[in-house]
């Protein structure tokens, strides 16, 4: 397929590529099994210039778009999801600073985000609230010059290995909704500690842990846009970071058919191998089909974001996290089946990606989040229409 | 410190035909790749470069196409790239390529450290780093492992032995042959491969380097390709068993069944 990609769209996916296959592939059953963060390949990645895709040129960044993301985040996705998620997760957590910050904020973070010097963490979610983000407790009270804050979040990728975390806490918790703000908080901040490594089903090389603000002082100028404005900081986010997630389920699936296809052709059952059983092809076809399709859908939305800067684009951005991240469960746990005994052992790569899969279709708003945010979308299209 | 990297574009090992005529490897219609012992070269100059701040600048001798495996070099963040390319280079021995990479290196001027690969996959030589450093009269190390320490004129490396390694200090301006161990090769960058588009790679022909045109290529070079041929296979092993008296008793019995030695 040709998506007439720009020349340096393809030096992007080259780059990104290159990554996956020389310093990603020959470790990531080790960082797996051992649950390694991947120190090495952030180094990698940050010599790449890859962390600055989405920051503008006058940040360190380079300056391009989501579907220059997507296509950087497919690929290293294809050499391992773990790995591609904590590239991922810094971009995630830059998102609200860029999108909101001021222009104070943006020069002291987004040139060691784009640099890779730093990595970045985005934090939501807590006990007491994932889908449901009414339900964040985590206050931050102003004390003169700083904000006091108080309260624990949950399960935050890049916890304690990164250096910057956009952190949504409730400023004024008479106002619901609208008392919820976006900080900027430091590790090394006083009163800013981490709980323990959180052990995972899949994406083991990236490292999820607890953060705990116990009485923690910040400055007030870590505001990230107005006080108040910290959901909508937040779903901005979610809108321009979505179709990322759909690029990792792209390339997570595109892994698991390069290995499904090989195995196929080489493994031998009643004197043939078992491509050549047609039960065996209309499982890989089905694959290739999907992904092609998920892979499509990604580069349109991307493409469609990148041209509405400021347009609605919540449907969207749900539809190309929902549709791949579907699809590449289905297909990982296909390569599992068309492996066999072998696709079961933890020696053939395909286990991991089908644990790997799972997660995509619960982080960053679970598929059933997403598919209110259609609905939603739907129901309020169809009402203007009459 | 200006670091001269010397870079080889080769076939893909994996897809070699040779010229049944000339014996020498048919270049056409085969990927070319930068020789993957110069990336490791390539990787340590830019390393060098990064501690002192200075400047890399890799060089090739080799068709035009080899400009490509010089942008890739560019791509890596080397700073200036230099090809040696003329009719007259064709056919280049050790010998004659050493001679001709010496004048380039000297028509670039001062340079503080040279970096090969410890040799090309294609020919398999690894004669051609040494050889320079002959030709521009400077020490060199071969098969270095680890560049320890730079200290003020000199390096002390670590040169690879098959038994361990030897701790040589070795004075600068100098030539160092590197092999893989001297640590995995960086990935380009993004800016770099932006700017290795555009960044002119000068050419350079013979006239250029003052050298005439027997001193280059094939004229040049002291030595031919007589024929290419895949290796026989070895001969059979034979383990000797017992002790002593009864191996060397063994032994003798062979050595006379071939004829190798005669006893009364």
């Amino acid at each position: 397929m040709d998506y007439f990609l720009s020349e340096e769209q393809v030096m992007i996916r080259d780059l990104a590529r290159q990554i996956a296959e020389t310093k990603i592939e020959p470790v990531r059953a080790e960082l797996d099994e051992n649950e390694t963060f991947p120190h090495e390949i952030m180094k990698s990645l940050a010599q790449s210039d890859l962390f600055g895709i989405v920051i503008p040129e006058s940040y360190g960044g380079l300056g391009l778009g989501c579907l220059e993301n997507c296509l950087a985040v497919e690929e290293l996705s294809r050499g391992c999801c773990g790995v591609a998620t904590t590239f991922a997760a810094s971009g995630l957590g830059a998102y609200p600073i860029l999108l909101y910050g001021n222009e104070m904020l943006k020069q002291k973070y987004l040139p060691r985000i784009a640099s890779g010097e730093s990595l970045a963490a985005f934090a939501l979610t807590e006990s007491t609230a994932g889908s449901d983000a009414g339900g964040i407790q985590t206050s931050a009270a102003v004390e003169g010059d700083h904000y006091v804050l108080n309260g624990a979040k949950q399960w935050i990728t890049n916890g304690g290995e990164a250096d910057i975390y956009s952190v949504i806490v409730i400023t004024d918790a008479a106002k619901g909704g609208r008392g919820a703000s976006a900080l900027v908080v430091e590790k090394g901040d006083p009163g800013f500690s981490f709980g323990k490594k959180e052990r995972k089903m899949g994406i083991r090389a990236s490292v999820t842990r607890e953060l705990v603000f116990d009485g923690c002082r910040v400055p007030r100028d870590r505001l990230i846009g107005k006080q108040g404005t910290g959901f909508l900081a937040t779903m901005r986010t979610f809108d321009s970071s979505r179709p990322g997630v759909g690029a990792q389920a792209v390339g997570l699936a595109q892994g698991a058919l390069d290995v499904a296809v090989k195995y196929a052709k080489t493994r031998i059952q009643f004197q043939a191998p078992i491509i050549s059983f047609q039960a065996v092809q209309h499982m890989l076809a089905d694959m290739a089909v999907s992904i092609e399709a998920g892979r499509a859908l990604v580069y349109s939305v991307a493409r469609f974001i990148d041209g509405h800067p400021k347009g609605d684009v919540s449907k969207a951005s749900a539809i190309a996290k929902v549709f791949p991240t579907d699809m590449a469960m289905k297909v990982t746990t296909d390569a599992v089946q068309i492996l066999g005994g072998c696709g079961y052992m933890r020696e053939y790569p395909v286990e991991k990606m089908m644990r790997d899969a799972k997660i995509l279709q619960i982080y960053e708003g679970t598929n059933q989040i997403q598919r209110n945010i259609i609905g939603q979308a739907l129901n309020k299209e169809y009402t203007r229409r009459k | 410190m200006h670091v001269v990297v010397c870079l080889k574009q080769v076939p893909d090992t994996r897809n070699v035909r040779i010229d049944p005529i000339t014996n020498t490897l048919q270049r056409e219609g085969v990927e070319s790749i930068v020789n993957p012992f110069d990336l490791y070269a390539l990787e340590t100059g830019l390393g060098m470069r990064d501690r002192t701040r200075g400047r890399v600048t890799v060089l090739s001798m080799g068709p035009p196409q080899a400009e490509q495996a010089l942008r890739e070099a560019l791509s890596y963040g080397a700073d200036e790239a230099v090809l040696l390319t003329d009719r007259s280079f064709a056919g280049a021995d050790t010998l004659a390529t050493a001679r001709t990479l010496a004048a380039g290196i000297r028509r670039l001027g001062d340079f503080d450290l040279i970096v090969c690969g410890k040799q090309a996959i294609d020919g398999d030589t690894a004669q051609v780093g040494p050889g320079l450093a002959e030709k521009l009269g400077v020490p060199h190390v071969a098969f270095v492992k680890t560049i320890e320490c730079l200290e003020e004129g000199s390096l002390i490396v670590h040169r690879m032995m098959d038994d361990g390694y030897d701790r040589v200090r070795i004075s600068l301006p100098a030539l160092i042959t590197v092999v893989k161990e001297i640590g995995e090769p960086r990935v380009p960058s993004f800016k770099a491969k932006v700017r290795a588009r555009k960044h002119p790679v000068q050419m350079w022909r013979l006239q250029d380097l003052g050298l005439s045109s027997n001193e280059v290529g094939l004229t040049g070079s002291a030595t031919w390709v007589e024929r290419i041929f895949a290796p026989e296979p070895r001969g059979g092993r034979e383990l000797l068993e017992g002790d002593s008296a009864q191996q060397a008793t063994a032994l003798l019995q062979r050595l006379k069944q071939r004829r190798v030695v005669k006893l009364s």
